[in-house]
């Protein structure tokens, strides 16, 4: 295609956004409904997943060694867990450690445990294990269970078991949801431009008459859509912008939880702006091209 | 120009347009097409601009397998052929000059050639002084010849003309005759639907009868044959 040619599309697709202008609006007001709620969901999500990530991360098993194993059957559970490849790192805590670690813990309560030394400490030996894929602990947890003189194993089932699970609904959940809203978008603004379209009807079928090929016919309508779709998303990312830098710099005085911490500011608002103009451009481009294709079956 | 063997064109409502054409046009020549509405002329012009495609047979338009052809090279093929119609299909919210130039942007001419041939045209139509009016000023014989000149923009090789005097009356009618002539003087070939029993009988050419889909008369300087 020719630089002219390309002008002429452009040109061409201005013109028509600006002839229908109340027909632009709709469009644009569909896009920026369905990108507001996008984008809503985009920073919950994200925001959720990135505090589930980070609980995730801090999951360890505890394996308890049974007090009667001897030293080379110690050690046995050792390389045993190391050679399990889904099984990140593996540290080794003596009950004397474990008891140190304890009594920390506690503050100065802890001198309570003052009262124990060597020969009556209460606690086992244990391996502090982290797993490559934190959403395996359960069932990685069982299976260690099974090794020969592991007298416990301790994860914090419930806990972990209920994170997971609110984690994988919330995104799936969240992921159709985003999907339906988009196809209700595209759907949306390819039935007010097939209005609009109905009017250049037989200027598409003269067009064709005089030899047209199908995507010199489109890109008009290409540019339009691109056009919708970039402007739709003009206020979703304002809102987004300020929205989220609102919250990020409020957040602490509400926030009681140490875990819970929100994405960053900068790059996440830009990165989810980039996101919400490519899916605006997506859902203005699709829409208006898809409305164009039963007019070009002449 | 134009071969057809044993062309049949069954449209999905069942209707038999055509039960079988031959028929071979040359170079140059001039055709009229004559035959009651419903009996198949129009399916004819719609096989040669593939608006439709045939059921069975072959047909070949200037050096081109029509059957085998592919979608994306039909608008190759109809910048080849100019389309005339009863009621014009001009754009009517542009200029005579912007309708007549559409047919040159479509196929990326410069806006130089683009310019000085939509004048060419327009001349050749005797129109040239009319460029800047919209279409709703001008008369049903002037319109006509803007879609003309629109048709010929892309030096076309064949002009199909569905029923071109359909609207007007006999004065406005030997007029677009004329240009037509003219066009074809200058060796495009040229096929033309008609009702028209004094155009036929006056301007002696070829002329093919259909009747339920097949041609019934192929007659060199013929007669319409029908009484009007």
């Amino acid at each position: 295609m020719k630089l002219r040619t390309l002008k002429r599309h452009f040109r061409e697709g201005f013109k028509n956004s600006w002839r229908n202008s109340w027909m632009t609006i709709a469009s644009i007001g569909a896009v920026t409904t369905t990108l507001i709620l996008v984008a809503t969901f985009l920073v919950l999500l994200l925001n959720i997943n990135h505090i589930a990530d980070s609980l995730e991360n801090d999951v360890e098993i505890k394996v308890l060694v049974d007090l009667t194993a001897t030293e080379e059957e110690r050690e046995a559970i050792g390389e045993e867990l190391e050679s399990m490849s889904i099984i990140e790192t593996v540290v080794f805590s003596s009950r004397e450690q474990e008891l140190e670690n304890l009594k920390s813990s506690l503050g100065e309560d802890g001198d309570v445990f003052g009262i124990f030394d060597d020969q009556e400490n209460p606690l086992d030996d244990a391996y502090i294990v982290k797993l490559t894929d934190p959403q395996q602990t359960v069932p990685v947890a069982e299976e260690i269970a099974t090794i020969p003189k592991v007298s416990e194993v301790n994860y914090g089932e419930d806990f972990v078991q209920d994170l997971f699970n609110f984690n994988n609904y919330a995104r799936n959940i969240g992921l159709v949801l985003i999907i339906a809203l988009v196809f209700t978008a595209i759907f949306l603004i390819s039935n007010t431009i097939k209005i609009t379209i109905f009017a250049r009807r037989k200027e598409i079928e003269i067009m064709k008459l005089v030899g047209a090929t199908n995507w010199f016919i489109r890109w008009p309508f290409f540019v339009e859509g691109l056009l919708l779709g970039i402007l739709g998303s003009v206020i979703p990312i304002a809102a987004l912008v300020t929205g989220y830098y609102y919250l990020d710099q409020n957040i602490e005085t509400v926030n009681q939880f140490d875990f819970i911490t929100l994405l960053p500011f900068s790059p996440f608002v830009w990165q989810v702006s980039g996101l919400i103009l490519l899916i605006g451009a997506v859902i203005g481009i699709w829409g208006s091209v898809m409305s164009v294709r039963k007019f070009l079956k002449v | 120009m134009i071969k057809m063997q044993n062309v049949k064109k069954t449209y999905p409502n069942g209707v038999q347009a055509l039960n079988g054409i031959d028929l071979q046009i040359d170079p140059g020549e001039f055709v009229y097409l004559v035959g009651q509405s419903g009996a198949g002329k129009s399916t004819f012009t719609k096989l040669i601009f593939r608006e439709e495609t045939a059921t069975s047979g072959e047909i070949y338009v200037s050096g081109k397998d029509l059957t085998k052809m592919k979608r994306r090279d039909v608008p190759y093929l109809r910048r080849e052929i100019g389309v005339v119609y009863q009621d014009f299909k001009l754009l009517p919210k542009m200029t005579i000059y912007e309708n007549v130039a559409f047919a040159l942007e479509v196929v990326e001419e410069t806006p130089r050639n683009m310019r000085k041939r939509v004048m060419e045209v327009l001349d050749q139509v005797g129109l040239k002084n009319k460029a800047r009016f919209i279409p709703d000023e001008l008369s049903g014989g002037e319109q006509q010849r803007v879609a003309i000149a629109r048709a010929i923009a892309n030096y076309p090789k064949l002009l199909i003309a569905d029923e071109p005097t359909g609207n007007l009356d006999p004065d406005t009618s030997w007029e677009i005759m004329k240009i037509l002539e003219e066009i074809n003087a200058s060796g495009t070939t040229i096929i033309m639907a008609t009702h028209s029993k004094e155009i036929v009988n006056t301007i002696k050419r070829r002329v093919i009868a259909i009747e339920d889909g097949l041609i019934v008369r192929d007659q060199h300087r013929g007669d319409y044959g029908y009484e009007a």
